[in-house]
Formats: structure tokens, C-alpha cells, sequence
């Protein structure tokens, strides 16, 4: 990158416009050159420095036995030998693909059903579409707080309104069986928001005529949706799965403040796991080695969906 | 609700009945949506032994606004969302413009190795910060910035998200525009300040405010690199009021209610850009 940055920079009195066209614009074109690398040069260090330098040295920390205060040591594949027998990362895993799988197709169906239900030519539907935003733009720290107190077993909000329908409701948040989807409710509460309001703009730049000329089809409404709105619609949905599920890879507010984890290990997520791996036991190689495979998974099921998305995904109409 | 559709669209035939009953969904599940939101405040300003009651009350007894007070006497939370302005303010600042600078040379300069670097800075949408956590808190403490403003935002004010959105819409500026500014006799460094910078101003105030909410919620990458009151965010402030406070209802949730505010008013004053914000990067899916 100093080479260019040099050689042009000598060059940079030179280019007032003179001679034939032809070197004027070869002239041009190194200037262009030099004009392009110095607009890059904040955010090129910046990223080598801050992603990519990291990324490559996630590598090679997972290789060594490292607990920042005394020498690393190089012990080659140990840390990922080290994954096979640990009973909790694979609680970790295992909790993290059942946070994922749970809560992305709920949100969807909840954004998706509320973008719909505010695409029916409301009249006040900027003021509910913000209202639906808020806890989108509150802190997921604050908000798991009052989860918490909504949450707790007997007299808990929760409990009182299903005691109301006659339902007995769980001890939620210290039961193995319902401290997961407690989080899960509460995910997709915090986060519908995204998704309603990519829909809310996909389903706004769905041509009027589709659906006139549907209706002339004598389509019912519920095939009207299916072969109009939703194939108008799957970039939008590929787009919001994608980074939901990215998203849903790295959860750990919520368990963090909700449940720290558990009761056991029951609510423990991929990176709480490395969090308390690298921050709390001191472990750097082995936590890198977690969050290699971690990275691993979301580099599989991210390429996996982009090549469901040529069969799935319609771009044109 | 999304099996309604098809009986939203039946009730259409009947207007008036079908409109109430659109409007009373509406109201339904937006009433049902912000009771967590409602409930902070209610139980923030009930008196210590309600709200630690066996069962809680969902309206106060008694109002007590003096737990304002006593939630910023407990925690310094006035210092805590001071940095969590500048945190956040830091990083959306830096990361916006060192994005429009980057944004501008892939959008309008010819060089070589740009559709090669560009697709790098795409790659590395997919990377999760998890992956960096352990490297960059170990670059950040070898280069004694724990605990220091740099520390904390260096390491998230370059992202290719940012980069992306704004090429995207430098793509959509008129080239005729900087043709007559350049004619003008006006430099690169010219029109990219005169002529774009201010046809880029919805974008850039979007990038802005997405960023600056999204690292007041960030909650990891400030748990691990700040360990003082002179650097700790609200959200890390909350966690260690947590755990000092237990289960002091009113009081936890005040200060949560507290953190969140500004917040939420910041969001009603840009939702326009933020809700644009949010559909641009919906369209940068595709």
C-alpha cells in the first residue's frame, strides 16, 4: 500500500491537465489511483488492524496454551482435542442450535404476521409501527431485567395472567425444561422489530397490479399470498433469516442477566462459554478454539442457506 | 397471526367491521408488546417493600420518584451513561466516516484490485465478533489501552457493514453532478466533501444513529475491556448494579428504565432515518 502511496504522491504536482489526451488521461488514471488507496487508507488500517489481523490470530491462539499472564505455548490441535470430552461445550452447542432454531422461525412468523397485519392500509400505521419498534431500540441488558420480574414463578405477571386462563404456569426461569424457551419469548419480543420492519418495506414495494391482477384471476386470498406476496417477498425473508440466525449464534445478553446460565447448564450459550473460558478461567487458546468452531458453524449454515436461496430466492418478477 | 391474513382479507368485504376489528389487533398487541416496557416504569417508582412484595402490584400504591434520586446514589449511573454516550458517539462517529471515505473510493474511483478488496470487506460481514473477542482484547491490552477511550473504540469503528451502505447509495448519486463540479476545477477531495457528503446526509445520519444504538447495547466487547467506573457503559453498569443490589426491584429497574430513556428518545427524534436505516440494510440483503 506505501509504494503507490509514494510514487503518487511525487507525481501529484504533475497533474494539471496538459499534453496529448491520451496521457492526460493515463495521467489521470494514476491519480485516480492514488485518490482511491488514500480515501481506503482510514478504513483499510483500521480493518487490517482490528478484523482481519484478529481473524488470523484467532487462528493461531486456538493453537496455544495461553493464559495471558505467563508465555504462550505452542500445543498444536490439543484445544480442539480438548472439545470431544467437554460435556458443557457441547450443552453449549447443543443450547445455542435450540435457541437458534426456536427463535428465528418464531420471530419470522411474528414479524412477518405484524408487517402484514400493518400493510392493510391502516391509517395510523406510522404510530403503531414505532410503538412495535420500541423494544427494538431499548438496551437488552435493562429489558432482560423486567423479563426477570415478569418471569418469576408464582405471582410473577406471567403466571398471573395464565393462572387467569386456568393454566399452571412453570417455575420459567429456574426450571431445566422452560428457562430456555423463557429466553426465546424474550428474544423475540426484543427482536421482531428488525425483521416487521424489512417486511414493511418489502411488502410496500410490491407492485399494486400484482394483486389487481390476482383478483381479476379470481385468486382466494390465501393463494394471493402464497404465489404473490410471499415470492415478492424472499429477499426480504432471506435476508432477515440470514442475519437473524447469525444473530441468534451469538446470543448472550439475556442468558447472561436472565439465567447466568443456567439452572446447571441448561440455558449455557456458545459465547458465554468462550466468555467464561477466555475472562473468567484465563483461558485464551482454549476459548479461541471454541470460537473457531463456533465461526466454523456460522460459515457452514450461512453458505448452506445462500445455495437453498438460488432455489428459493425470486429477484425478478 | 399470520394464518389471518386470507380472513383479514374476507373481512374486507365488510368494511367498517373489518377495519375495527384491524384496528383493535393493532391496539392489542401493541398494548401487549410494551407491557415489559410499561411495567419497568410502574415498578421503578413503587415503594421498596411493594415492590419486593410476595405479589407483585402492577400499579404502584404510593408514587416514589425519590428512587430516581436514590438509583443514581447507589451506582454512579449519571457517569455510566456519560460513557456510554461517548462509547457509542465515538464509534458511530469514527465508523461513519472512515466508511463514507472508504464507501466513496468503491463507489467512484477506478483502481485496481477494487472488486477483490471489496468482496474481502463483504466476506467479512459473516464473521461473528465473537471470533475477534479474544485477539482484539489481547492487542488492546498489549497496547495498555484496557480500560482507555481508544481501547474501547477503536476496536468497533471499522466494520464493512458501514462501507456497504453508503457505496450503495454513492452508487445512486448522479455522475453528472461531480462532472460539472470537476469542470468547475474543483478536486476529488472537494467534490467528495461539496457534492456528495451533502446528497449523503439521510444515508450517513442512518449509518449514524444504527451504529450509535447498537453499541449502547453492547454489552460483551465493553464487559471484557473496561474494568473501572471511569469507562464502564450502562449496560455493564446494570450488570454490576445487579449483582450488588440483588433483587431490589424498584430500584434495578429503575436504573434500567434510567439507561434506557435516552435511548428511546433518541429513537423517536431519528426513527425516520433509523426505520430507512434498517430497510436499506434490508435491501443490502439482496
Amino acid at each position: 500500500m506505501a509504494a503507490p502511496t509514494r510514487t503518487a504522491a511525487t507525481a501529484a504536482p504533475r497533474r494539471t491537465p496538459r499534453g496529448p489526451l491520451r496521457g492526460r488521461r493515463s495521467r489521470r488514471h494514476g491519480s485516480e489511483t492514488l485518490a482511491a488507496w488514500l480515501f481506503l487508507l482510514p478504513s483499510l488500517a483500521g480493518f487490517l488492524v482490528f478484523t482481519a489481523g484478529p481473524v488470523i490470530a484467532a487462528g493461531v491462539i486456538s493453537l496455544l496454551d495461553w493464559n495471558l499472564f505467563s508465555p504462550p505455548r505452542f500445543i498444536g490441535l490439543d484445544n480442539f482435542a480438548r472439545l470431544g470430552p467437554d460435556d458443557t461445550f457441547w450443552s453449549a452447542l447443543g443450547n445455542t442450535a435450540y435457541f437458534t432454531f426456536v427463535s428465528v422461525p418464531l420471530t419470522l412468523l411474528v414479524s412477518l404476521g405484524l408487517a402484514l397485519l400493518l400493510n392493510q392500509g391502516l391509517r395510523r400505521m406510522a404510530v403503531f409501527r414505532s410503538l412495535l419498534l420500541l423494544p427494538y431500540a431499548t438496551i437488552t441488558v435493562a429489558v432482560a431485567f423486567v423479563w426477570v420480574w415478569l418471569y418469576i414463578p408464582h405471582d410473577g405477571l406471567i403466571n398471573a395472567v395464565l393462572g387467569g386462563f386456568g393454566i399452571d404456569g412453570p417455575a420459567w426461569l429456574i426450571s431445566d425444561d422452560w428457562a430456555m424457551p423463557a429466553l426465546i419469548v424474550m428474544s423475540v419480543w426484543k427482536s421482531f422489530g428488525f425483521g416487521m420492519v424489512i417486511f414493511l418495506a418489502g411488502l410496500q414495494a410490491i407492485p399494486q397490479q400484482l394483486y389487481e391482477a390476482a383478483k381479476v384471476d379470481g385468486a382466494s386470498p390465501w393463494r394471493t399470498f402464497r404465489e404473490v406476496t410471499l415470492p415478492l417477498l424472499s429477499p426480504s425473508v432471506f435476508f432477515t433469516v440470514v442475519t437473524s440466525i447469525i444473530g441468534s449464534f451469538q446470543v448472550f445478553d439475556q442468558a447472561l442477566v436472565m439465567t447466568d446460565g443456567g439452572p446447571g447448564t441448561s440455558t449455557t450459550t456458545l459465547v458465554m462459554y468462550i466468555y467464561r473460558t477466555g475472562f473468567e478461567n484465563y483461558e485464551q487458546g482454549y476459548a479461541a478454539a471454541q470460537s473457531m468452531v463456533l465461526f466454523a458453524f456460522i460459515v457452514v449454515i450461512t453458505a448452506a442457506q445462500f445455495l437453498f436461496q438460488r432455489r428459493l430466492v425470486h429477484y425478478d418478477l | 397471526m399470520t394464518s389471518d391474513v386470507p380472513a383479514l382479507a374476507a373481512l374486507r368485504r365488510s368494511p367498517v367491521a373489518a377495519r375495527r376489528l384491524l384496528v383493535f389487533t393493532c391496539f392489542l398487541v401493541t398494548a401487549v408488546t410494551l407491557t415489559p416496557i410499561v411495567m419497568m416504569v410502574l415498578v421503578a417508582f413503587q415503594s421498596d417493600t411493594e415492590s419486593m412484595a410476595a405479589r407483585p402490584s402492577l400499579w404502584p400504591g404510593s408514587w416514589h420518584p425519590e428512587n430516581i434520586g436514590r438509583a443514581f446514589d447507589l451506582v454512579p449511573l449519571g457517569r455510566y451513561l456519560l460513557n456510554t454516550i461517548i462509547f457509542a458517539g465515538g464509534t458511530a462517529l469514527l465508523e461513519t466516516a472512515t466508511a463514507a471515505l472508504a464507501a466513496y473510493a468503491f463507489a467512484r474511483l477506478r483502481f485496481r484490485g477494487r472488486g477483490v478488496l471489496f468482496g474481502v470487506y463483504l466476506t467479512t460481514l459473516m464473521i461473528p465478533s465473537q471470533v475477534t473477542l479474544i485477539p482484539q482484547f489481547i492487542l488492546v491490552a498489549k497496547m495498555h489501552g484496557v480500560d482507555t477511550w481508544p481501547g474501547m473504540i477503536l476496536p468497533h469503528a471499522f466494520t464493512a457493514l458501514g462501507v456497504f451502505l453508503l457505496r450503495q447509495f454513492f452508487l445512486g448519486v448522479p455522475r453528472d453532478y461531480e462532472e460539472a463540479a470537476r469542470l468547475d476545477g474543483a478536486n476529488r477531495w472537494q467534490t467528495f466533501i461539496r457534492i456528495i457528503i451533502p446528497l449523503a446526509v439521510p444515508a450517513i445520519a442512518t449509518l449514524a444513529v444504527f451504529k450509535f444504538i447498537s453499541q449502547w447495547n453492547n454489552l460483551l466487547w465493553p464487559l471484557v475491556i473496561s474494568n473501572s467506573d471511569s469507562t464502564r457503559t450502562a449496560a455493564v453498569g446494570l450488570q454490576v448494579f445487579q449483582s450488588t443490589n440483588g433483587t431490589q426491584w424498584n430500584l434495578l429497574l429503575m436504573a434500567a428504565a434510567i439507561t434506557t430513556v435516552p435511548l428511546i428518545v433518541l429513537f423517536f427524534l431519528t426513527q425516520r432515518w433509523f426505520v430507512k436505516g434498517i430497510t436499506m440494510s434490508g435491501l443490502g440483503g439482496r
